[in-house]
């Protein structure tokens, strides 16, 4: 799925995976392109995230794709990782 | 089980002298006393090892305390013979406005929210039950009585907990007042549980120059606690943050099952044992027991920021500009 994606200088089709992942380096790993992240690497796991980056990336997601996550929905299985987050958007999109 | 009460007391007794005498060169010690199991049994060590007439205990209330916290505070010092001085720290807190920027934070969340309502923060997440998240929720009774509960969004969480934070900030810095008023020191009243999970303020109840039981376990502080004969409506008084209006259990707020089970599985894990034989042991699947041996890990990485002092640089990292 391609997500009609603002940036400074344009808007741009970007794929749901590149913005949690564009997301994800630029908030929790401090634009360390050296360090690399796996569509499976568990956020939770390997301590990218913790409770306060839940909440972070929660609002990201919801702001960036229109979609409300529910308090039954806030479970590892559905945000854990690049991959899962991907699945969950587009079945929320759906 | 191999612990021994007696001969522990006795440790921390003798390791209560040498610190405060010897490494810390001080007269005594100042404790903060919240009624509470901890604070206690810390404040009954201290006697024991420096004697009472050198022990000075503080009740700080403010607005939202349970009034049960200062009278079992009180009726302990009495027993204990220590110096016991209340300091009421509302006026202070609303000169800081922490009521204030707690409240619109609240409000923003459920408008229903007046100040004087009950209100209460908490977790939801059980790892006995499932792997989640630890999220914040947001509880208040409004004044007809009617209950909301909101999941806390990132900037009123943060906004929630650095104004409530200030409460633990004002404690330590009147303990600090009297202590070096007296020439004394501050004793942390910080448990295992609380200091490596990362449940404390830092610079707040987080802030003192010793802590004498922040290596034991909360099942642990109780045996402590009946050896030391504390009063048993001390020992049986549920642990409570007691920084919100509403009553809110340590359980509810953070550590999210009973001590007894979540020390249990920690002890056993500490001794090597794998999740199947605690699960054996304690009557559980090995699933809940790896959930919650994964929580304990996360929570104690999760706040490594609260146990790390200030960080220096040291001389040999930075290029000589001189």
């Amino acid at each position: 799925m391609l997500i009609e994606c603002e940036d400074k200088k344009d808007v741009k089709l970007a794929s749901v995976r590149e913005i949690i992942r564009n997301f994800i380096y630029e908030n929790f790993l401090f634009n360390d392109y050296t360090r690399t992240l796996s569509d499976q690497e568990s956020f939770l796991e390997s301590g990218i995230i913790d409770s306060t980056g839940v909440l972070e990336l929660v609002t990201f997601i919801e702001e960036t794709f229109a979609i409300k996550i529910s308090d039954d929905e806030l479970l590892p299985e559905n945000l854990d990782s690049v991959g899962q987050l991907d699945q969950f958007i587009q079945q929320k999109k759906r | 089980m191999r612990w021994n009460t007696t001969a522990t007391i006795e440790q921390l007794t003798e390791f209560i002298c040498t610190i405060v005498q010897k490494t810390l060169k001080k007269k005594g010690v100042v404790i903060g006393m919240s009624g509470g199991i901890d604070s206690s049994v810390v404040a009954a060590l201290c006697c024991r090892a420096l004697g009472s007439q050198h022990v000075t205990g503080l009740a700080l209330p403010e607005k939202d305390s349970s009034p049960e916290s200062r009278e079992l505070a009180a009726s302990l010092a009495q027993k204990l013979g220590l110096d016991f001085i209340v300091e009421d720290l509302t006026n202070g807190l609303e000169g800081m406005g922490a009521y204030r920027r707690r409240d619109d934070a609240v409000k923003r969340v459920i408008p229903e929210y007046e100040p004087g309502c009950s209100f209460k923060i908490v977790l939801q997440s059980n790892p006995l039950v499932n792997q989640s998240y630890h999220v914040f929720y947001c509880h208040v009774i409004d004044k007809q009585g009617n209950v909301h509960e909101k999941r806390l969004p990132l900037q009123e969480y943060l906004q929630i907990v650095a104004a409530s934070n200030m409460k633990q900030r004002m404690r330590m810095s009147m303990l600090y007042y009297h202590a070096e008023a007296r020439n004394y020191a501050v004793a942390g009243t910080a448990n295992r549980n609380e200091y490596d999970l990362g449940f404390f303020v830092k610079y707040g109840d987080g802030g003192a120059d010793f802590m004498p039981i922040c290596h034991i376990l909360k099942s642990r502080i109780f045996q402590l606690a009946e050896e030391l004969q504390i009063p048993q409506e001390i020992i049986n008084r549920t642990p409570s943050t007691d920084t919100y209006p509403a009553h809110v259990s340590q359980e509810e707020f953070f550590f999210r099952l009973p001590f007894a089970t979540l020390d249990a599985i920690w002890e056993a894990a500490g001794d090597g044992l794998t999740a199947a034989e605690i699960a054996r042991q304690l009557n559980l699947h090995p699933e809940q027991v790896e959930r919650v041996i994964l929580d304990i890990c996360q929570k104690h990485r999760n706040t490594l920021y609260l146990r790390t002092e200030p960080v220096r640089i040291q001389v040999e990292q930075i290029k000589k500009t001189w």
